[in-house]
């Protein structure tokens, strides 16, 4: 019957389109390297103080033109609040919470991840041109969380 | 030859003091529609800097409101429609009286269930948003009222189950009923994905709000609320879709065209909605990529169920349009039944899902997430399916179900089309506004007339979000005032006497692999084995680490 005909028809399209996509991501995480944040370090959000690198949090060169920013948040601000890196550097944040779950997220650029206690989120990211991006925290921190932003300053 | 979804077509009557108890359950689910939306105008107007919580009387802040607009309407409008609904279409299509006990039980459970939970967020004891992640902690009263209210849906399921059982013993060999088959699969399904939060919810964030465990672990408890926060938009979702399967195509005058492809589509729900909850977290610490890639594959399967079901919805409404004299490649659109306020609510609903759908694919696709993780992007989205695909479907049913459940015609047509039309021409603007301004990098749960940050090109999708909800808005509350009226005042007996239950065009086969899609339990077998290869290797080598006491930072 023709109904059924079409049935199959539209499902083997749903099949190569599924597949299709699923080709799309792999070849992005193989070929173009897309990575995600995965395992890197647990810590005790009481004793970041002593908790190295998050005893120091700021920016440090690493390598000719690769950098460090190790950053935690906390309610309601990040600390550094401001982030200065030259153009063209390759930036490795290391990022954690003292209290609750927050977001670090840099607008305009990929750099979009959770900050949740206990984990250390480390995201890596190159910036090409001059300027300046919000730095935001977008996930709920409780009454002050839209006043938890700072920025990036690319020089 | 074709067959009813239901047992026994010539009519069948669910008792009067059931029907009260259903109508009751479901009274409560669009009250807290309603409810809901009025902090849903005021984040709306907060998108582009327009402040009305002053006119809120006793809120303490934008998101003790954003809290009550994710609880009530995502929670308690979810679920009690769906704890009223599906039981009463199991009962319809077996031809079966339900429990009354388990009734009483569920409609008990969801009403202390909410007194709680609504103590708690309007005294700003819970102003931890609906996604409820610790260290913020809530007052108990709020975990143990949503926990009713997860217990009320069992209780639900478990009468539908034992209803179910009772008809396959009297019935030995039959087809189970279509409607029935995938209301039980439905409600089926969320019963197993609901498991882990209540685990979170009863096991760990009550005890620990209450004192007696000092610290918890943020990663787990969230891994532990996505595990059900992802199937959670399918249980709000599938009770839509029996509506759109099982009556759509008689209200429309035309006919399902595969029983067996539907029953497939249900039976990949239960196994695809649940080992994919992961997706949510791809931006998380602590979680291994690998892990992330397994749940990114099962979320594409349900492309699979999602195009059948285009298939199947789209089939028989054009058979519908052509048997009402629409011709041509389009013009069994037109022809469609439109000034039928039930119907034209659910084709509104489709047309905004197919956006809603593309949206969540690229949600759900690995490195694209990053770009539109926390941004409005995702309400955007996330309206056009929840806030769409289903609200405006539980509208559209409500325009029949509770003319059937009270005995009283619907109050005014014209104001329940007029809602439809209002609400999707609203929630199109507001979406369109929210997905530009989430791309230009706005951040969604922010009270952006008091953010210390700010950005122009934020500016126009912002303007768009608040015109789009204030229509919304407007709509909703033509619907309460409908509905209201047809409770109170509707013309007696000017009611439908029977759900409209659709026909299918070929009688379900009693042979073959078809006969198999009746065999729930061991379907559920294979939705564990599934969760388990999901989620087994992140919980099985995942040391929890109690590092958080509670914060009440609100």
């Amino acid at each position: 019957m023709r109904i059924e005909a079409l049935e199959r028809g539209f499902l083997v399209v749903s099949v190569i389109l599924l597949v299709a996509s699923l080709g799309a991501l792999v070849y992005a995480v193989s070929a173009r390297g897309a990575h995600l944040p995965g395992h890197v370090a647990q810590v005790d959000p009481a004793l970041l103080a002593q908790t190295p690198p998050f005893d120091q949090p700021g920016v440090r060169q690493t390598g000719p033109d690769t950098y460090e920013a190790v950053v935690i948040a906390r309610t309601w601000a990040f600390s550094p609040n401001e982030i200065h890196v030259p153009a063209g550097a390759e930036v490795t944040f290391l990022i954690t919470s003292g209290d609750v779950i927050h977001g670090f997220f840099i607008e305009g650029t990929r750099i979009n991840v959770m900050v949740i206690p206990g984990q250390v989120t480390r995201v890596t990211y190159r910036f090409t041109r001059a300027g300046e991006h919000l730095l935001i925290c977008h996930e709920y921190c409780g009454i002050g969380h839209h006043t938890m932003g700072g920025k990036v300053v690319v020089q | 030859m074709s067959a009813p979804t239901v047992m026994n077509p010539a009519g069948f009557e669910v008792v009067e003091t059931d029907r009260r108890l259903l109508r009751w359950t479901i009274y409560i689910g669009y009250a807290a529609l309603v409810a809901g939306v009025f902090h849903g105008l005021a984040q709306a107007l907060a998108y582009a800097k327009v402040d009305i919580l002053q006119f809120f009387p006793g809120l303490r802040g934008y998101y003790q409101g954003l809290t009550a607009h994710g609880v009530a309407n995502v929670l308690t409008f979810t679920f009690a429609f769906a704890n009223g609904f599906l039981p009463l279409m199991t009962a319809r299509a077996l031809g079966r009286q339900l429990v009354r006990g388990l009734l009483w039980a569920s409609f008990a459970s969801l009403l202390i269930g909410n007194v709680l939970t609504i103590f708690a967020v309007t005294t700003n004891r819970a102003s931890v948003l609906f996604t409820s992640y610790a260290p913020l902690q809530a007052h108990w009263t709020y975990y143990l009222g949503l926990a009713l209210v997860v217990v009320s849906t069992w209780l639900a399921f478990a009468n539908m189950a034992i209803t179910l059982r009772a008809w396959r013993r009297d019935h030995r060999g039959a087809r189970i009923p279509l409607l029935a088959h995938v209301s039980v699969a439905s409600y089926g399904m969320w019963t197993l994905a609901s498991i882990p939060v209540a685990v979170l919810f009863l096991g760990i964030l009550l005890p620990w709000s209450l004192g007696l465990v000092a610290k918890t672990d943020p990663l787990l408890d969230r891994t532990l609320f996505w595990f059900t926060g992802h199937p959670i938009v399918y249980a709000w979702l599938l009770p839509a879709y029996v509506s759109w399967y099982c009556l759509i195509p008689r209200q429309v005058g035309g006919k399902l065209i595969s029983d067996s492809l539907a029953r497939l589509t249900f039976i990949l729900f239960l196994l695809l909605s649940i080992p994919t909850g992961i997706h949510h977290q791809f931006t998380d610490p602590g979680i291994s990529e690998a892990v992330k890639r397994v749940h990114l594959i099962m979320t594409f399967g349900v492309v699979i169920p999602s195009f059948a079901t285009a298939f199947s919805i789209l089939a028989a409404l054009e058979m519908g349009g052509r048997a009402r004299g629409g011709t041509g490649i389009l013009g069994w659109i037109r022809a469609l039944p439109w000034g039928d306020p039930s119907v034209a609510a659910q084709l509104l609903a489709m047309i905004t899902f197919v956006f809603g759908g593309m949206t969540g694919l690229i949600n759900a696709s690995y490195s694209m997430n990053q770009v539109v993780h926390n941004t409005t992007w995702l309400p955007g989205h996330f309206h056009m399916t929840v806030g769409s695909a289903v609200a405006l479907t539980f509208m559209g049913v409500a325009y029949w179900l509770i003319p059937y459940l009270t005995g009283r015609g619907l109050w005014s047509r014209g104001l329940a089309l007029a809602s439809s039309w209002l609400y999707t021409i609203g929630l199109l603007i507001f979406s369109r506004g929210m997905i530009s301004a989430g791309l230009a990098g706005m951040p969604r749960r922010i009270f952006r007339v008091a953010a210390t940050y700010d950005s122009p090109a934020w500016d126009l999708g912002g303007k768009l979000t608040a015109i789009g909800g204030t229509l919304m808005f407007f709509a909703i509350m033509m619907f309460f005032v409908d509905i209201g009226m047809t409770i109170a005042a509707g013309r007696r007996g000017a009611h439908p006497v029977d759900v409209p239950f659709a026909e299918t065009l070929h009688a379900p086969a009693t042979s073959g692999w078809q006969v198999k899609l009746d065999r729930l339990g061991w379907w559920v077998v294979v939705a564990i084995a599934l969760i388990v290869i999901a989620y087994g290797p992140f919980l099985l080598t995942y040391v929890p680490r109690m590092v958080s006491p509670g914060y009440r930072l609100f």
